[in-house]
């Protein structure tokens, strides 16, 4: 049962930073770009939001299969394919969560506008100096939401992992997958600890994080 | 640039060409690379966009700016914002909120190369009144203490030129009192030339050395203040609110009398008023209603201290039944500009021409007002 825990913290973790580096930037992007295409990018980027996890698992173990191009790259960059390993859950449940993380940096980063930068601008910061040291300072309250929101979407995803990870104990069964095999197997005890305790974490997620907000915000208006 | 262009002062040189929004702007126009350059108009008349071009943050269709001889934008260069060497304050103050004041006046000073020298942070805080300011947020300032260290910041980045975007204009009556002799004491004090927008005539009255008058997209006027204020081509001395500005030096403090003798132009002036120390220069707005006019000054048959010489150097009708009157200080009529604003009947009884000389009657009160 820990194992499963410990597995799934292990991937949320793991994936949050990941998202955080490759969702930043296309949240900026977003935010920032003035190409009439954009939102179609952003649409795509969307997608999980609406698309059922089934869909997007049977896509991905399509694309990553040992067969296709796109999986002969993971294979060389891994050492291995990737369906049916804790690196093949990771880059899933990246797309998967990549919404919940771009969504609300990009908001942030559109909330203040083209002013700070400008003046970033006029007082000698270079493009990449002002994001560093003024857009990502004043995204702070997006930048968290989003990586609690990554990290508690990543904790409960179901179906993206059974169709990519399927229920391999210690490599690719999670939480929401060892709840479904006991109560499969009738261990309605074990199903009870892990789903309270889901329960109690998520209802602290969300708190934590919106008092967090709240006082970032506080300190930044 | 030819060898014979380094004999010339520095001197910054704009034009700017392209549609925005409504009108086309086309503007051409280069002040001197020192004081402080008023660019008026009324809103919406392109001053903004202007001093954006010149920044560098926007781009017009066709544009060229060379500051100090640097060529920072024309057919085939447009230098970055960040690589251009000014300083810019935004209308609404704009400081950095998840940074402290004292770490927002850094800002700049930090990425400016060392090798030029530039002001240190102790003379702009004393300069700009800040030391009390320096460990709080910038949210909790009032909006002219957030303009202030606004402005601080953007000397503090070493300009060649600093750029102010209606610097005054969102502060109310109070925080713009507050505010206006920490500019011009910066007037007084640095060498940086000014370029700033206004819409707000007083403003430029009390600080602009120049000004560039502006309407629908296109410069009408360039010349120094005193010269654009008083010319009679121009829409400004006819307003009903028309003034003339005179600078001058205090040559001598009367302490019996509380009067300062002020130098200008063409005559000496008497103030009420201690106007600091001698020597240092200090301007006079004399609105054309506080001036009258006489063709000879009985001795001891007047109140009013100064009456300089003057000579008539044009009239124009104001209504129906006013005159104003452009006068030049001075006997030979080549001093400092003034207007007079008198009635047509005194204009007729007192059978004035241009070209007469007469005395010019200033109201000692209005002259006590500003300074």
């Amino acid at each position: 049962m820990w194992e499963a825990v410990i597995l799934t913290v292990k991937l949320a973790t793991i994936t949050t930073a990941v998202l955080l580096v490759v969702g930043t930037p296309i949240a900026w992007w977003l935010a920032r770009s003035t190409a009439w295409w954009k939102e179609a990018v952003g649409a795509v980027v969307s997608l999980p939001l609406v698309l059922p996890p089934t869909v997007l698992g049977f896509y991905l173990l399509i694309a990553l299969a040992p067969s296709s191009p796109l999986g002969q790259g993971a294979a060389a960059i891994f050492g291995h394919t990737l369906p049916f390993t804790f690196a093949g859950l990771v880059v899933a449940s990246v797309i998967y969560s990549l919404p919940f993380v771009v969504q609300p940096v990009r908001n942030a980063f559109e909330a203040f506008g083209d002013r700070p930068l400008e003046v970033a601008a006029t007082l000698r910061a270079s493009p990449l100096d002002s994001f560093f040291t003024v857009a990502l300072p004043l995204a702070r309250p997006g930048l968290l939401t989003g990586a609690v929101l990554g990290f508690a979407h990543t904790v409960g995803e179901f179906g993206v992992v059974l169709m990519i990870g399927g229920n391999i104990p210690g490599e690719t069964k999670v939480l929401s997958i060892a709840i479904y095999d006991y109560v499969e197997t009738l261990e309605w005890g074990k199903a009870h600890i892990l789903s309270a305790g889901m329960l109690v974490f998520s209802f602290l997620v969300i708190l934590v994080m919106m008092v967090t907000e709240r006082r970032l915000r506080n300190r930044l208006t | 640039m030819s060898l014979s262009d380094t004999d010339t002062p520095p001197e910054i040189e704009a034009r700017f060409r392209g549609r925005r929004g409504a009108f086309d702007l086309d503007v051409a126009f280069s002040f001197p690379a020192r004081g402080m350059t008023a660019l008026f108009g009324p809103s919406g008349c392109g001053k903004t966009t202007i001093l954006r071009c010149m920044a560098g943050l926007e781009r017009m269709e066709e544009g060229r700016l060379v500051v100090n001889g640097a060529l920072w934008q024309d057919d085939k260069t447009f230098v970055p914002t960040h690589k251009r060497p000014i300083g810019y304050v935004f209308q609404e103050a704009s400081l950095f909120a998840h940074l402290s004041v004292r770490e927002n006046l850094l800002f700049g000073k930090r990425r400016t190369r060392a090798t030029r020298a530039g002001l240190d942070l102790d003379e702009v805080v004393r300069l700009l009144g800040l030391t009390d300011l320096m460990g709080r947020s910038p949210l909790r300032l009032s909006g002219g203490e957030r303009q202030r260290v606004a402005i601080g910041r953007a000397i503090l980045a070493t300009p060649e030129i600093l750029l102010m975007d209606e610097p005054l204009a969102a502060l109310d009556r109070f925080a713009k009192n507050e505010i206006l002799p920490y500019l011009e004491r910066l007037h007084e004090e640095l060498a940086i030339p000014v370029l700033f927008v206004t819409h707000d005539l007083l403003e430029a009255e009390r600080l602009a050395d120049r000004m560039v008058l502006m309407d629908k997209g296109l410069v009408r006027a360039n010349e120094p203040i005193d010269e654009l204020l008083a010319d009679p081509s121009l829409p400004l001395a006819r307003m009903p609110e028309a003034t003339a500005v005179l600078t001058g030096k205090v040559t001598d403090i009367d302490e019996v009398y509380g009067l300062s003798t002020l130098m200008v132009s063409g005559a000496e002036f008497l103030i009420p008023g201690n106007l600091g120390p001698v020597g240092s220069v200090r301007r006079l707005r004399v609105a054309a209603s506080d001036v009258g006019l006489t063709r000879s000054r009985a001795s001891g048959g007047s109140s009013i201290l100064n009456g300089p010489v003057a000579r008539i150097t044009d009239v124009q009708p104001m209504g129906d039944f006013q005159m104003t009157v452009f006068l030049k200080i001075g006997p030979g009529g080549r001093g400092a500009p003034l207007l007079a604003r008198i009635t047509r009947k005194s204009w007729d009884t007192l059978g004035l021409e241009v070209g007469d000389l007469v005395h010019a009657l200033i109201k000692s009160a209005a002259l006590a007002k500003d300074v």
